[in-house]
């Protein structure tokens, strides 16, 4: 066996310059083929962008598949303003903004009682948590949503008075659905951290609470950065539970708002172009100006398995 | 390095994945302060009990409401369903198995779904898995542009699923989709109706998943290449082996555990396939899942509780495979140590 073979994972090493010699003809066939693919992958994204850019008129007349006669952006400032999305990305944001923080939150928590303390049964509720996050929704829904309709609220947190059709329920399931990923991640991240520090902070008489709110929470930063990146765009593109849990469209969070929406603008498919494309800016930003942190974290959640 | 430093990194490195941890030696919980037990039960309790709450509650909880008979309304009860009655008679009794004999037997769409299930999984272990490998070896070859073209092939897995079942439909439309029209059949009289077609929209669908799955694949086997020591490659080269071999014989077994990450992925995701499917024509026609019809059988108009969650089982039974073997590959270590 390869033993001593395997460096750390998820650590990205830099690619060593010039330790693989491909033959010309291989670099030309690999560069053909990562841009025939990128061409393939860009495409379906590019052409919605594309009716999105042109007016309904001449879409009508010259077909969606056509040179441009005339490009505009009102199908944007349209699908904005007719659609009411402002509402829809303003009960994004009240779902995922608490729900990525108390995921966070808690999942520090736990990881960090399952890393450093001795609970005895630790390696049995790591697995407990990791496990209830790899279940297929549809497994809890049915037992979920009979709860929903009957746990009851007070009338400033619900106005159905109910958990079903509360911003409240949505953000308890997604809290709970992705503790298990976070917990995962952040005790394997947790172990890594030298039992040294931690001895020489028992040695200056830190509490259990100083030792992980003052010691290994800001060690965890770049998993935690990676974890909130993931987070945020997981909890904003959810679609289940939005839609089996809540009933009225006006709560939806924008990615589920936009099946209805769809239903609304069925003559026009610019404007649908147009608010799929608005709904998707989030995201997007998101992954521009996180990438890093993004793929680093389900790098964090895969190899170090 | 002193050879009884590399016994513990070569025992850990066998394995496959982390780092040797150092022995520790932990504090168990007797010897904390009271103050510092307050602080653990704080900690996990909250966690631990929303967890229990919301996951595995409504997980057992489906076990037993699929022994039942409910249409939801009214209270369960323990009586055991009694034989031609009319079903309002009948509400919230014990119905034993019969739940799922029905399901394999009378339900009509439980087989279609089963095998839409399977050819969704066979189509993301044999197209979409290589071809996120294939993506990630070119990448990893450090080419020119590489960056430009991972962000590119990644772009999708940023995308909700329902998302992406909208910006493909202008693809798919019959009359103006950019299929139809580049093919020259978007006329009322010859168009391929690829996503109303029973024979057709499953594997269109499947072509917007496969898009959208392996960009993360892709993603998963970077992290997983980066990790493999360079000095791997090098001594294979010294020994003549060519690329091709290299990666097969000596890249492709060191990545046991991506590779098994990336098993336990795929199976999952194709259980959890719903979005697209439903974004699509609500999961009906040619496009049923289990997962869509656990979700039509308990937030319909004719809720079918007992039903629809002898289905969740059905899905849990076989997602619990995958499950157990990604816990059991990642925690055998831990539990011994």
């Amino acid at each position: 066996m390869t033993t001593e073979a395997l460096t750390r994972p998820g650590t990205a090493l830099p690619s060593a310059p010039g330790r693989r010699r491909t033959r010309p003809w291989g670099q030309i066939a690999s560069q053909a083929f990562l841009i025939v693919a990128s061409v393939l992958w860009l495409l379906p994204i590019a052409f919605a962008l594309y009716v999105a850019i042109r007016p309904y008129s001449d879409t009508r007349k010259y077909g969606y598949v056509s040179m441009p006669h005339h490009l505009t952006l009102k199908n944007f400032s349209d699908a904005w303003s007719q659609s009411d999305m402002l509402h829809f990305f303003w009960n994004s944001v009240l779902i995922t903004v608490p729900a990525v923080i108390i995921v966070l939150a808690l999942a520090s928590g736990v990881a960090f009682v399952l890393t450093r303390v001795n609970v005895k049964i630790n390696v049995a509720l790591l697995i407990l948590f990791t496990a209830g996050n790899l279940l297929p929704q549809q497994v809890i829904i049915t037992p979920l949503y009979r709860m929903y309709l009957k746990i009851t609220l007070p009338h400033f947190v619900s106005d159905s008075g109910l958990m079903y059709n509360s911003i409240f329920g949505l953000i308890a399931i997604n809290v709970a659905f992705q503790l298990g990923f976070c917990v995962f991640v952040l005790s394997n991240y947790m172990k890594s951290v030298p039992e040294e520090m931690y001895e020489a902070a028992l040695v200056d008489g830190a509490s259990l609470w100083t030792r992980f709110w003052r010691l290994t929470i800001p060690l965890c930063r770049p998993a935690l950065a990676a974890l909130a990146t993931l987070l945020t765009t997981w909890i904003y593109n959810d679609f289940f539970w939005a839609i089996t849990l809540m009933s009225s469209g006006d709560k939806r969070p924008v990615t589920s708002a936009l099946a209805n929406l769809q239903g609304q603008f069925v003559s026009n498919q610019n404007l649908i172009a147009a608010a799929a494309m608005i709904a998707a800016v989030p995201t997007l930003v998101v992954y521009i100006l996180l990438q890093k942190q993004f793929i680093a974290g389900l790098s964090l959640g895969s190899s170090k398995g | 390095m002193s050879s009884t430093s590399q016994v513990d990194t070569a025992e850990a490195a066998q394995d496959g994945a982390t780092p040797a941890p150092a022995p520790r030696r932990r504090r168990g919980v007797r010897k904390l302060s009271i103050r510092d037990r307050i602080v653990v039960a704080v900690l996990l309790g909250i966690p631990l009990l929303l967890d229990l709450a919301f996951v595995w509650f409504p997980a057992i909880g489906t076990v037993l409401l699929s022994f039942t008979k409910w249409n939801g309304v009214g209270s369960l009860h323990s009586q055991t369903c009694k034989p031609n009655v009319p079903s309002i008679l009948n509400n919230g009794c014990w119905y034993g198995v019969q739940n799922y004999h029905q399901a394999a037997t009378i339900y009509p769409e439980f087989w279609p779904a089963v095998r839409h299930n399977l050819i969704w999984l066979a189509v993301f272990v044999l197209i979409a898995t290589p071809l996120g490998m294939l993506f990630a070896v070119l990448i990893d070859r450090g080419i020119r542009g590489s960056r430009m073209y991972q962000s590119i092939l990644f772009l999708p897995v940023m995308l909700s699923l329902a998302l992406v079942g909208i910006i493909w439909e202008f693809m798919y439309s019959q009359n103006f989709g950019l299929i139809n029209t580049v093919i020259g059949r978007n006329s009322d009289s010859n168009a391929i109706d690829w996503l109303g077609n029973p024979h057709l929209n499953l594997w269109a669908v499947l072509v917007e998943a496969t898009w959208r799955q392996s960009g993360y694949v892709m993603v998963l086997y970077l992290a997983g290449l980066k990790a493999v020591d360079p000095t791997l490659r090098e001594a294979a080269t010294v020994d003549g082996a060519n690329a091709w071999q290299t990666f097969w014989r000596v890249i492709f077994p060191v990545m046991r555990p991506i590779n098994i990450v990336i098993m336990v992925v795929t199976v999952i995701e194709s259980l959890r396939a719903f979005d697209l499917v439903y974004i699509t024509n609500k999961g009906i026609n040619g496009l049923e899942l289990l997962s869509v019809l656990v979700t039509s059988n308990i937030v319909g108009e004719t809720q079918r509780v007992g039903f629809g969650s002898a289905l969740g089982v059905v899905l849990l039974i076989i997602s619990l495979v995958p499950i157990s073997v990604f816990l059991y590959q990642t925690f055998r270590r831990e539990e011994s140590s």
